[in-house]
This record gives structure tokens, C-alpha cells and sequence, in this order.
């Protein structure tokens, strides 16, 4: 056999001589060779990149996703300062001169404030309630609200899906039986229902309890796709190999198997967090959700659903809030999905198309000219 | 039972295609990269023409760039003449009536490129409906017709089968079936046997000869397996980084290479030699086997309603320290089940699966935590095998830590040496899996193998997914491991000839049986087992000569 001679013959041509025995193994057969031999085009792409900083990278390139990311950073900067924090014992002042609770008098039936021309922001820009209360301080507030329990169930769902739906895929089994039946009854409990009893109950235990709550019911689906995800990368070479190098269950599963199923659990929590606070909304709406004083934006369009046609602008804050919320998470969410999906691939940019049409009447030119 | 071709072009001067200055480039990233340059040549009626070459050099994606196959960011230039009529640059709706009328293309993975929801008859009858006005009751007595033709048993019945009920060999007739449905005028064949064994490929290999007398199609065949070259084709292109660095015939080619990436791709091919040869020795002394496999039974659990399905039985098997024992045998064999066992990964249902002096049948699991200490396994798929998400140097490194056998400093120091052992640079221990190629991935899977310093190394296939000139230098340093740190290796292949090349003993095995066990030059020089003999004489030679006389051979027998 001729394999000594070829790897010798490939040292020849991978490094000048003269170098220390040491490089010269190094370089030559694999470190450049064999790489450009295998190395196919689409590679190129994503050459001398980790995978987290692939996964960046195409994120901050989808342009929607970044965009949302901007406008759901905004939405919650202007939510936390202008009203400041309140929660959990900590009081923190904010910006806006009017807090959710103070009930100033009611000016010019309540009217917003703002106008664009020419551009006056006024003392109550989007208007008071009947009340006198001022509808941004409320708006903030209920923005504040509806976001902390958008993501304590997002966390609380993504904590028990994601545990629940490996365990059931890395053991099978009994375990599993056990785990998806568990899945299955949590899946047909009518969640309205379940809402109103706990709301009723326990009234008014804040939007933590809440949000916790919710997490607690919503975790059903991503449990679900954990454990597919897990099914079939249990199956994969590197668990076997880590098993055989003597790792644990439990190291296989949290070192091994989760770090690649990131992207789904990544794309369900943004999804069941932007479901949340349709949920939230719809929960408060019929009151046992948030309760009075305190609010939600669920709350406020639920108080004012009689005043539609009298004060629309007690309607209008509030949802636009829900909608920019749902929508940037959704958004994010499909961002994410595209970034971890490594068969995603781009198309042709514009000047990319413009040269592919200019080469390719070039050459075809060139041969129908040659062969002529 | 051959119609006749209706081509206008049969006459044997003018080809069939005729390509010409074929360029096609990719758009990565910013960047307009060749995969094909200037691409040149033609095929005649009834002639096969080999594109052989490595994984990337192009040579798939420039013959689907003919159909106008082409993903979204390439670009095709140039010409490309179908029975003189041009084919690049028409428009969809023309391609769309060539394709799978005057062009035909038989895929590698039949499993994969027929539909599994429908059944072979009517995939057959659905390309001869688009293209020929046909009601359903004549397309069925067509592709019964048709399947005649490609010798598949029982055509009448295998018609209304669903893909999965037919095995391999008989899924890519069916596939054949379908592509010379509309006796086309070129046919592609991209590495029509890759994924089926050494006999399934020959009958294959002897339909594909047979038909090309025929139909009187052109074919271009793409592989890298020169065998498969040496057998069928009439004229090569070998090439290299999206340009074709050699042309010839096919015995000018294997003769007389003239470029020196063919001469280095024919030495990189494993030959089996039929002929006597220098015998490994191994001086054995009496040590105690370090595997040691008596009547062993493995068994697949039920499932369901899937009874349990015996995978191995009264398999018995020695390998001592130092000796390398090749296992080889088709697939569904067995012979990945016998090596998963040997490393703890399946439980044995009968028998005694004894390593280190450690029976694996009854072992507790903290004691089999411990055996594995001195078993490594180097896995089939490179692709698979490693963590995607660790750095190469945290995969070696792992049953170093695992075992608590060093931390920290002397980690990262024996991560080093090991890497230097494969040799491959230290600076990729911060790299990633899919920054490697696949030769360089499977370095890496030997070295995390080796970390623990094992008496006993199972090779399940390391090399099948790997090109011919990185197989070699793999099976070297393999090879140059396993004389200086002198363990025992459990290589599992179907390669005839690189089991040849590097055991001292070969095991064969069929439907889950130990057939024959000996020196390779019992087994594959004077094999005694009907079965062995006919896997040697079904694995194609890359020498058009000798590989003639071999069908000959073959065919009298």
C-alpha cells in the first residue's frame, strides 16, 4: 500500500522545507489540505465563528427581529421610568408627574392633551378618565404589570416544560407514560375555568401570583416539543459517546442534550409569552386577574368598555400597548427561530442579482461566440 | 421488452451533450464562489462518462445546474447543449418538459428521493403521465413493463408496494424504473450504489451495463468510488475544486494518470488483493483475551406491537491485547450491534460478554462505569458523534474529567497531547465541530477515544463517511496509533479492503451469525464460506481490465 508515500507527498506540498519536524505534521496533512479539500462553499459563511456567534450574527441581521428588539426595549424603559417601581416592598419614584393612584381633577371632560401640530404633549396627554385619573400614568402602569406577568410565565412555563418534556424524552418509559398523561390533563382542563375559581379565591394576590399562575398551565406545549427534540438527540452518536466517557443522566441531559434544542425552547417561550398577555388581558377583563386600585391593560379596556363610543382614547392606549407587546415578541420569537435554524438561508442581495445577470451574459456570450 | 430510442441523435458521432465552458458560482456571504469552472465535455449515445471526485469538488451540483437545478444563490454560465438545443438560460416551463422526459436522474438515497405516501407504481406512472399522454391503466402497464426491464422479482405485486416495503437494492430498480420511464436521452446517476451494499451494488452495477446496451441513453455517472468507475464507465473526468483536472478513457485514466491528483486519488484507493501476501504478524503471547465474546445473543426489546427482534446470536469472539480484528459483513449484519455491546451500550441477552476480565451481561452500572475506562469507541458519523456545541478540546477532554484522571492544567496539557497524537494542531481545541471536515472530525473522535489510554478501541465504520484520499490518511494514522500504543482494536467495516489492510484477523459475519473467522488471508484469499466468497467477488476493482474479467468470472459462476 501507497499511504505513507501520499502523506509524505502531501508534507511536500503543505510546507516549505526547512521547519522543524513538528510543524511540518501539523501543517501538512490536515491543518490546511484537508480542509480545502472538504471544505464546501457554504461554509464559508460561517468559518472560524462559534455557534453562539453565528446565532448573533443572524440575529441582529434580521432586520424585523432587531427592529421589535428596539421597540419592546423602548416600550419597557418608558413603562419602568415614568411610573417608577413598586413592587415587592421596593418604591422607586418615577418621571411622570402623575402616579396610577392620584385622582387629580377632571379638565375639559377628560380630553387628551397631546397634539402633533403643533406638537404640545399638555398635562394629560392621552387624556383622564371620568374619575380624573391620568390615562398615561395608567397605561404605564398596567404596561408594567401585564409585562411582569408576561414574564414570569414565560420563565415559570419554559422552567417546567423544559424539565418535564427532557426528563419524559431522556428516560422514556414509565417515566414518560407517567409525565405526558401528567401533560395530557393539564392539556384539557378548561383554563377559564380554572382562572376564575383561582381568581376568585385568591383575589388580588398581585400579578406575581399571576403570572405564575399562568406559567404554571402554559407549559403543556413546550414540554411537548422538549421531548421530541430530546427522542430523537438521545439517539445521537455524541449521548452515546458521552455515556461511554462515564457522564451521568443528569449531565447528559443538562450539558449534552438542552444546549441543542435551544432554538425550540427559545422560539415556544417568546410564543407562549406573546399568548400571555392576551391571556392576562382576557383574565383581567373578566376580573380575576388584576384587581382596582392597582391595573393592567386588560383592566383598564375592561373598565372602559361601556365608554367606547363616549371617551375613545380610554381604549384606544391601552390596546395599542397589548398589540405593540404581542406583536415585537412575536417578532423577536420569529427572529430566533430563523438565527438557530441553521438550514435557513439567505437569498441573493440586490447587487448580487444585478452581477449574477451581468456574468451570465457575459460567459453565455463568450460560448455562443466560441462555439459559432 | 426495449422500445426503441426515438431519439433524432443516435448515431454515434454527434453527442448527446455537449457542455461547454460550464461556470457556476455560489453568492456566500458577499461573495460570488466558483463551484464549477469552465466546465467542458460530451457524451455520446449509449457511452458512459465517470465525473469522479471528491466531496465539494462540484460535481454534483454542476450536472443538476444542467436541469437547472440550481439553489436559490447560484448562477449558472455558459452553454450546455441537449441534442443540440440549448439549456441554460431557457425558462422554467421548457426545463420543467425536459426534466424527467430527455433528462433523468437516479438519486443516491432511494429511501429518501421516492415518496413514501405513495406506491412505486404510481410514482412511476405519474413521470409517464406528465410527459406522454397516458390514461392510468396504461401508465400501470407501463411501470409493470418498466420493472420487468429493471429485473425487479414479482413486477405485477411490487407495483401497488409502498417504498418501505421494498429493500434497498430494490428501491433503486424501482428508482431506475422511474428515471428510463420516458427513455430518456441523458441519464445522471449521482452515486446510484453509495448507499447499498457490496453485492446489492454489483447487481446494480450489472442492470446499469445492461441497460445502457438497451436504451441507448447517455450516462454520466457521478461517484467517488473508482470501482464503481472501472466497472461501468467508458470515459472519465476526474475533478478537483470545481475544474476538471484530467480527461481520458477510462483505461487511459487507471493506466496512465497523468495529472498528479489522479495518481494520488487511484494510491489512496484500497485495493483487495486476490493474490498472496506478506502476512501481518502479530507475535500473540498468552495473555488473556481483553474481549472475549462467548454465544453471545443480542436482542432489540419489544416495542409496542414490534415483537423483539434478535439482532446476534451464539456469536463467539476473541480479540487479544495489541491484535486488530476486522468485522465485516453487510448491512443489517449485525456487526454495529456486536461492537455497541462490546462497549456497554447494549444489554446481552444470552451468552458472556466478557472485557477485562468483566463480564458485561451481568455488570452493575457504577461497574460498568469503570470498565469503560478502558474501552473507547470511534463512531460511524463524524457529523454526530461530537457535541455541536462544545469545543473540540472540551469533547477530548471530557472522559478525562469524567473520570477525574486530571483537571485543569494537566486537562488542557493531555488535550494537547492528544490532538498532537492525531495531529492535528492544538490551536483546534477552541474550535467547533462544524468548523471541521469530516476526516478532521473523525480525528478528533479517535482522540477523545484514546484520552483514557484503553486496552480496547471498537471502530464502528470510522471511515464510510469519509473521501478515499482522507480515508487513507485516516487508516495510516490509525494504523501508526495502534502500533505505538498497542491496543486492541475491534474494527468494524464493510470494506473488504480496509479490513485487508489493517487486521490481523477478520470475522464475517451475515443475519446476525458469525460465518468465517481467520487471517485475512484465510478469509479473503482462500475464503472457505459460500457467503464469503461471494462478497469478495462483488467488490469491484478499481482496474477496468481486471475488473472486466472478474464480471466474466462472476457471470459463469
Amino acid at each position: 500500500m501507497t499511504f505513507g508515500q501520499l502523506n509524505a507527498g502531501s508534507s511536500d506540498v503543505g510546507t516549505p522545507g526547512g521547519e522543524d519536524p513538528r510543524n511540518l505534521a501539523l501543517q501538512s496533512a490536515d491543518g490546511l489540505l484537508e480542509q480545502n479539500d472538504e471544505a464546501s462553499i457554504e461554509m464559508h459563511e460561517v468559518e472560524g465563528l462559534s455557534l453562539g456567534r453565528i446565532v448573533t450574527r443572524r440575529f441582529f441581521r434580521h432586520r424585523a427581529a432587531m427592529i421589535c428588539l428596539i421597540i419592546l426595549a423602548i416600550v419597557v424603559v418608558l413603562a419602568f421610568t415614568s411610573q417608577g417601581i413598586d413592587a415587592f416592598g421596593v418604591q422607586i419614584h418615577g418621571w411622570w408627574m402623575w402616579t396610577y393612584a392620584q385622582v387629580p381633577d377632571v379638565i375639559n371632560g377628560g380630553e387628551p392633551t397631546l397634539s402633533l401640530v403643533p406638537f404640545n404633549i399638555g398635562i394629560h396627554p392621552l387624556g383622564q378618565d371620568t374619575v380624573g385619573h391620568d390615562m398615561f400614568a395608567q397605561v404605564m402602569r398596567g404596561t408594567q404589570q401585564s409585562l411582569m406577568i408576561v414574564f414570569l410565565a414565560g420563565i415559570v412555563s419554559t422552567f417546567i416544560g423544559v424539565t418535564l418534556g427532557s426528563i419524559a424524552g431522556y428516560f422514556g418509559g414509565w417515566i414518560d407514560a407517567v409525565l405526558m398523561r401528567l401533560t395530557d390533563i393539564t392539556i384539557i382542563v378548561p383554563f377559564y375555568l380554572i382562572a376564575a375559581i383561582v381568581g376568585q379565591t385568591v383575589g388580588g394576590a398581585g400579578p406575581a401570583f399571576l403570572g405564575i399562575f399562568l406559567g404554571a398551565l402554559l407549559w403543556t406545549t413546550l414540554a411537548r416539543l422538549v421531548r421530541g427534540e430530546v427522542l430523537a438527540l438521545r439517539e445521537r452518536e455524541f449521548v452515546e459517546a458521552a455515556k461511554v466517557a462515564g457522564a451521568s443522566d443528569a449531565r447528559i441531559i443538562f450539558r449534552h442534550i438542552l444546549p441543542n434544542t435551544v432554538g425550540v425552547i427559545i422560539v415556544s417561550a417568546t410564543l407562549t409569552m406573546s399568548a400571555t398577555i392576551l391571556t392576562e388581558a382576557a383574565i383581567s377583563f373578566l376580573g380575576f386577574g388584576v384587581r382596582s386600585p392597582d391595573t393592567s391593560l386588560g383592566l383598564i379596556i375592561s373598565q372602559y368598555q361601556a365608554a367606547f363610543s363616549t371617551r375613545p382614547w380610554l381604549f384606544w392606549w391601552p390596546g395599542l400597548f397589548i398589540v405593540v407587546i404581542a406583536l415585537t415578541i412575536n417578532f423577536i420569537g420569529d427572529g430566533l427561530r430563523d438565527a438557530f435554524d441553521p438550514r435557513q438561508r439567505r437569498g441573493l442581495t440586490r447587487r448580487a442579482r444585478r452581477e449574477r445577470a451581468m456574468e451570465v451574459e457575459r460567459a453565455t456570450a463568450a460560448a455562443a461566440g466560441s462555439a459559432s | 421488452m426495449s422500445t426503441p430510442n426515438p431519439a433524432p441523435t443516435a448515431d454515434a458521432a454527434t453527442p448527446i451533450l455537449q457542455v461547454e465552458r460550464l461556470d457556476l458560482d455560489f453568492w456566500v456571504d458577499g461573495v460570488w464562489y466558483p463551484a464549477a469552472k469552465g466546465l467542458s465535455y460530451d457524451v455520446k449515445a449509449g457511452e458512459v462518462l465517470a465525473i469522479v471526485g471528491e466531496s465539494g469538488s462540484g460535481k454534483s451540483s454542476s450536472s443538476m445546474a444542467l436541469l437547472g437545478l440550481t439553489p436559490q444563490n447560484g448562477r449558472v454560465a455558459g452553454s450546455a447543449k441537449l441534442g443540440g438545443k440549448e439549456l441554460i438560460g431557457i425558462p422554467d416551463g421548457r426545463l420543467r418538459s425536459i426534466r424527467g422526459k430527455d433528462v433523468a436522474v437516479i438519486f443516491q438515497e432511494p429511501m429518501t428521493a421516492l415518496n413514501p405516501v405513495y406506491t412505486i407504481g404510481f410514482q412511476i406512472g405519474e413521470s409517464l403521465r406528465t410527459h406522454l399522454d397516458m390514461t392510468p391503466v396504461e401508465a400501470e402497464a407501463r411501470a409493470i413493463e418498466l420493472l420487468t426491464m429493471v429485473e425487479m422479482p414479482t413486477p405485477e405485486t411490487t407495483v401497488k408496494k409502498y417504498p418501505h416495503q421494498l429493500s434497498g437494492g430494490q428501491r433503486q430498480r424501482a428508482m431506475i424504473a422511474m428515471a428510463i420511464s420516458c427513455d430518456p436521452l441523458l441519464l445522471i446517476a449521482d452515486e446510484p450504489t453509495t448507499a447499498l451494499d457490496v453485492t446489492v451494488q454489483a447487481e446494480i452495477l450489472d442492470l446499469m451495463r445492461n441497460l445502457r446496451s438497451r436504451l441507448n441513453s447517455a450516462i454520466i455517472l457521478i461517484t467517488h468510488d473508482m470501482g464503481v468507475v472501472a466497472d461501468l464507465a467508458d470515459k472519465v473526468i476526474v475533478m478537483k475544486d470545481g475544474a476538471i483536472v484530467e480527461n481520458g478513457t477510462v483505461d487511459q485514466i487507471f493506466a496512465r494518470p497523468t495529472h498528479p491528483y489522479t495518481q494520488q486519488l487511484l494510491a489512496a484507493v484500497p485495493r483487495l488483493q486476490l493474490s498472496d501476501r506478506e502476512a501481518v504478524t502479530l507475535s500473540r503471547g498468552s495473555d488473556a483475551p481483553v474481549l472475549q465474546l462467548t454465544d453471545v445473543a443480542i436482542e432489540y426489546p419489544k416495542h409496542g406491537r414490534v415483537p423483539a427482534f434478535r439482532a446476534v446470536e451464539g456469536f463467539t469472539l476473541d480479540i487479544h491485547p495489541g491484535e486488530v480484528v476486522g468485522l465485516v459483513g453487510e448491512s443489517g449484519s449485525g456487526k454495529t450491534t456486536v461492537g455497541r455491546a462490546s462497549v456497554g451500550l447494549l444489554p446481552v441477552k444470552e451468552g458472556s460478554l466478557v472485557v477485562q476480565g468483566v463480564d458485561l451481561a451481568t455488570v452493575s452500572r457504577s461497574k460498568l462505569r469503570e470498565v469503560r475506562r478502558s474501552i473507547g469507541i470511534v463512531f460511524q458519523d463524524p457529523g454526530s458523534s461530537l457535541n455541536p456545541r462544545f469545543p473540540i478540546g472540551q469533547s477530548i477532554g471530557e472522559p478525562l474529567l469524567l473520570s477525574k484522571t486530571a483537571e485543569g492544567s494537566q486537562l488542557a496539557h493531555r488535550v494537547e497531547e492528544l490532538l498532537d497524537q492525531v495531529e492535528l494542531p492544538r490551536s483546534f481545541r477552541n474550535r467547533y465541530p462544524h468548523e471541521l471536515s469530516g476526516g478532521q472530525r473523525q480525528r478528533v473522535g479517535i482522540a477523545r477515544a484514546l484520552a483514557l489510554k484503553p486496552s480496547l478501541l471498537v471502530a464502528d465504520e470510522p471511515t464510510s463517511a469519509l473521501d478515499v484520499s482522507v480515508q487513507a490518511r485516516f487508516l495510516d494514522l490509525l494504523q501508526g496509533l495502534q502500533r505505538e500504543l498497542q491496543f486492541a482494536c475491534l474494527f468494524i467495516s464493510h470494506d473488504l479492503a480496509v479490513v485487508d489492510m489493517l487486521a490481523h484477523r477478520i470475522a464475517v459475519m451475515n443475519k446476525g451469525h458469525l460465518v468465517e473467522v481467520g487471517t485475512p488471508d484465510q478469509i479473503l484469499r482462500h475464503p472457505k464460506d459460500p457467503y464469503t466468497q461471494r462478497l469478495i467477488a462483488a467488490v469491484p476493482v478499481p482496474d477496468p481490465t481486471e475488473q472486466r474479467e472478474r464480471r466474466e468470472s462472476r457471470r459463469v459462476a
